[in-house]
Order: structure tokens, then sequence, then C-alpha cells
């Protein structure tokens, strides 16, 4: 493995108030590095809906973004209850979010999709009860 | 290579290097030096926000004396609508006008009257197919520039008019050659009346490949002093407001975005609320709205640097002041509803990566690397006594290489009789500026 920067953050779970912190801060950070602005703005976009999915779903969990000379990648990992249907989960508009979240302006089912758009490769492990990892890379 | 010019001013006597301005810094340009602060030219945004905390009233927002340019033939005032708000129990705008011309210049041109203008513009504006939503106001300098600096993605987001005091410079112009021929261009000289200093660097710098035509930025406070001699309330003014509410509206946050006359709207205010809100557009994180308006001081321009009143009283008193308005003087003919050529700047300065630790991206690793080693190792009580806003500002100075020959250390570690930077193992790559 090539030399590489790691940047480590835990989410609060059910504070919605502090949700999306790790974005901001991560897009900083990478501004720094001088990358370009898409870029940053790619990473920043999965990043934060991960972040809001950890928050709304799983308790909170962590995210860990690697950087290295080619690639930036995104680890976010719960103990969430895990993702039942993967396939179902990634289609545009579903959501099992609660009307609570949903009144506050989540919960439109676009968080998955759009990290999966934003980013060049994305792999979802799950197991129902036991969390989920989600593996996200983008290419420099 | 920096070559924008600010328009913030230490006085380095009054300065005690107490580091209030750079712990409120909200790029974090200001630096404690030799018990002085400095500000990083490349980082400042002119928001005003270390004129506005330092306890020894040492940081000034540059402008210049009214008198100094009494050499042009004709001297043209644009009053900011924010100017009407700080006088107690006015009701009447044309008793300001009227004062204006008493105080020595020869016409007087509303910058709320260009308001409502480019409010009209905008309307037609936000009508146009495939341009990028939300459209974000262009009319602070402070946030045009933050976003030039800190958020290149949302350039196309800004609205391509240009801001109403410069609409009016160029109205105010065409007027006065229209109805006195015999005058130079170089005889005409216009006058912003201005509440902030960002407003004074859009002048000095223009914007893009746009030049102001703006001759002179004087402060609305010397103005003001000079006008309470002279106004008075029960004589009759000979000039009368070409502005409506919408036009003086301007002077408070919300008011430019009430004019679209369309509810899909954000309107934000203070510099972090600001930052917050580029943020949030920019990872799609918002409600969808057409317009969004952002004011870097609290309150929109009657909080800026260089008004007398409180904004919220100063908002207060606009009420009264538009209460017996039209709504708008400025409607535009139904055979001119298009933007004209010339009040269009749909340039913009390039981006810089301000914040970059190195052109090389394996360099600027490596030093990222080296800043969150040094960092874990600072107490992170960011108490900026080593002159740096906050521990990780400090260092990343040091890995930077700004800190020469030790000059600045962290108190704390040093009372511990510690000192990660002393053992040379941070030897900084300086960077060339």
């Amino acid at each position: 493995m090539s030399e590489h920067l790691a940047f480590h953050f835990d989410v609060d779970g059910e504070n919605f108030v502090s949700a999306g912190q790790a974005s901001v801060q991560i897009k900083k950070n990478l501004r720094q590095l001088g990358l370009p602005p898409e870029t940053i703005r790619r990473v920043s976009i999965a990043m934060y809906e991960g972040e809001i999915n950890m928050v709304i779903h799983a308790n909170g969990g962590s995210a860990d973004v690697l950087v290295y000379e080619d690639k930036i990648v995104i680890i976010l990992d719960d103990k969430g209850p895990g993702i039942k249907d993967i396939e179902q989960a990634m289609q545009e508009g579903f959501s099992t979010a609660t009307d609570r979240v949903r009144a506050l302006g989540f919960g439109a089912g676009m968080g998955l999709p759009n990290m999966k758009h934003y980013t060049d490769e994305m792999t979802i492990e799950s197991t129902v009860g036991v969390g989920t990892k989600i593996t996200m890379q983008v290419n420099l | 290579m920096n070559t924008y010019k600010h328009s913030v001013v230490l006085d380095v006597a009054k300065c005690t290097g107490c580091t209030s301005c750079a712990r409120h810094c909200p790029t974090e340009a200001i630096r404690i030096i030799d018990g002085r602060a400095q500000i990083n030219t490349d980082r400042c945004i002119d928001c005003g926000e270390c004129i506005r905390i330092c306890p020894q009233k040492a940081k000034k927002a540059m402008s210049s004396k009214f008198e100094h340019y009494l050499h042009y033939k004709w001297k043209i005032a644009l009053p900011a609508p924010s100017l009407f708000g700080q006088f107690d129990g006015l009701d009447d705008v044309d008793t300001v006008l009227q004062g204006l011309l008493d105080i020595g210049f020869d016409d007087v041109y509303e910058v709320s009257k260009a308001a409502e203008l480019v409010s009209s513009y905008t309307r037609i504006y936000l009508k146009t197919e495939g341009i990028k939503k939300p459209v974000i106001s262009s009319a602070c300098p402070v946030i045009s520039r933050l976003i030039s600096l800190r958020f290149p993605y949302l350039k196309e987001n800004l609205l391509p008019i240009l801001p109403p005091m410069e609409i009016a410079a160029i109205q105010a112009k065409a007027k006065a050659k229209r109805e006195h021929p015999e005058l130079k261009d170089e005889e005409i000289g216009t006058f912003f009346i201005s509440p902030c200093a960002a407003k004074v660097s859009y002048i000095r710098n223009g914007w893009g490949e746009y030049k102001s035509n703006v001759d002179v930025v004087v402060s609305m406070s010397d103005i003001y002093f000079m006008l309470i001699g002279v106004m008075k309330r029960d004589s009759i003014p000979t000039v009368s407001s070409e502005s409506g509410m919408i036009g003086v509206g301007w002077a408070s946050s919300g008011g430019e975005s009430s004019s679209i006359l369309n509810d899909s709207y954000l309107a934000a205010d203070g510099i972090k609320n600001c930052n917050n809100v580029l943020d949030s557009i920019e990872n799609g994180n918002i409600p969808q709205v057409e317009f969004v308006e952002l004011n870097a001081c609290i309150g929109g321009c009657v909080g800026g640097v260089m008004t007398i009143e409180n904004p919220f009283i100063a908002k207060t008193r606009l009420q009264t002041v538009r209460r017996y308005m039209p709504v708008c003087k400025n409607f535009l003919p139904a055979d001119k509803n298009f933007i004209p050529d010339d009040y269009i700047n749909d340039t913009s300065p390039d981006y810089t990566p301000i914040s970059r630790l190195s052109e090389n991206m394996a360099e600027s690793m490596r030093m990222m690397s080296k800043i969150q080693k040094l960092r874990s190792e600072l107490p992170g009580i960011d108490c900026a006594a080593c002159g740096s806003p906050t521990c990780r500002a400090f260092a990343e100075d040091n890995v930077r290489g700004l800190i020469k020959n030790g000059e600045r250390q962290c108190i704390v570690l040093r009372q511990m009789g510690y000192d990660p930077f002393d053992t040379g193992k941070t030897e900084g790559t300086n960077e060339s500026k």
C-alpha cells in the first residue's frame, strides 16, 4: 500500500444539528491539498449523504477518508440495523426514513443513489442487525 | 503574486497584539507577529469583522475624504440606501438628498434607484433558460470574493448583473453628460457613500474584467456628520427621491430577495451564516430556491462598519421612511424588457486556491501529515497566544515555514517544558507566494 493521508471522523447519531460537519471539514482538508474543485465537491457530497444516512438510520458511526496520490477512498462504518435489500435501497426515491426524519427535509431516497453517482466505485457490505460498511472511491 | 488591493488598515500605534481580530477572522487571515496584527492579503475578504471586534479601535476601513476631491467640476453623490436609516426621526428621504447638495455635491443619484433596476433585471434573468440555480446575489462584494476564493463551483451561480452601486455610477455619468454636454469625462466624479469597507475594495479592484465606474468612496459616517449640520427638516427640498420601497429595502437583509416578487428565496446575513449556506448549496443540501441573497454584515448593509447606527435600529427607521413610498419608481418599459449589455458582467476573478499547501500534491500530502502530527502535540485550547488563531493554524504555519527562528511559540507547551518545534524535525518548506 502506498503512502496515504488519513482523516477520521466520528458521526453522532440522532444529532441533526451537527450532521454534515464531517463533510465540511473534509472539504477544507482537500482544498489544502490543492485538489480540483470538482473532485472536492464530489467527495463532499458523497460524504454528506453518507453522514446523513448514518445519522438517520444507524445512530451514527464513523467516517474515514484516505487520500492517496491517485484516489480518495471514503469508508463509512456503522453498527446500525443493516440494509435488508441493497438493490431496493439503491433505487431513487426508496427510503425507510421515519416521518419525523422526513419532516426535517431528509429521507427523499436519494442518499445512496447520489453517493453512487458522485463516486467512481462504491461497494456496500451490510448484515441485518449488525451494521453497514460502505466504501466509495473517487479517482484523481 | 497578490495584486488585490484591500481596504482594511491597521493603526500600528494602537494595536496591542491582543489576538481578538485573529481569533474572529472568518478566513483565518490574521496572525500576530511581533505583537502586531498582520493581515494575509491573499485570504482577506474585507468583511470588516476585525474592525468590529478590535477593542483598541486600531483597525479602520479605508475611504477617501470628500474635501480632497473637490477638483472634480461635477460631483455626483451616490448614496447607498442604508444612509437613510442613520437619521433619527427622518420621514422624508428628500431631506437627506437636499443635504447632500447643501454640503457641496452638484447632483445626487440614489443607489436605491439603480437597485430597483437591478431587481427588474434579476426577475428577467431568473426566467432565462439554462442558468444555474439558485442564482446568488452579486451585490455584497464580500460574498462574491468568498465565492471566488472558496467556492469556485458556485461562480456560475452568481448573478451576472452589475451591483446597484455600479449601475448608479454609469447612469449618473450618462445623465451628467446629457444635461451638461460641456463637461469632459474626467471632470465628472461619482462619489459612492459607502456603508462598508468591502465596497471600497470592489471599486479599487473591479470584478473580473469589469472596472468600476465609481471614482471616489466616502465613508457613510464622515458624510453623516457633515449632513447633520446642514439638514433642515422644515425647509422644502429642491430634489425629490426617484426610488420606492423596493430600492430602499435593499439596505437590509431580505430586501433584495423580496424584490424578486417570488417567495422562492433564501436570505442570510452575517459572514459565518453565509459561509454555512454556501457549504450547503455546494452539497445540494438546501431546498429548491430560485434566489439566494447573502449579506456578510449582520442585518445587511445597515450593519456595515462605516455606518453610525446599530443595524436593527437603522432597519426600524427605514420602515418608517418606506411607509409612504410607492412600491417602486423604476419599472422597465414594456419594450425594454431585456438586460442591457452594459449592465452585464459575467467575468470573475480567477480561482486561486488560497489554502493549498503546495503546488505538488505529494508534497501537500506530506505537509498535511506533518500538520496532523504537530496538531496532536499541541494543547488544542486555541488560545492564540502564539499569534495563530488556532492550534491547527499554528501547526500549519510551522509546516509552511511561516515562523522564522521560532519567534512565535506555544506558551502552554513551554510552561510544561516541552517544545515539539525546537529539535529541527519540522523544517518547513518555504512556499513561494
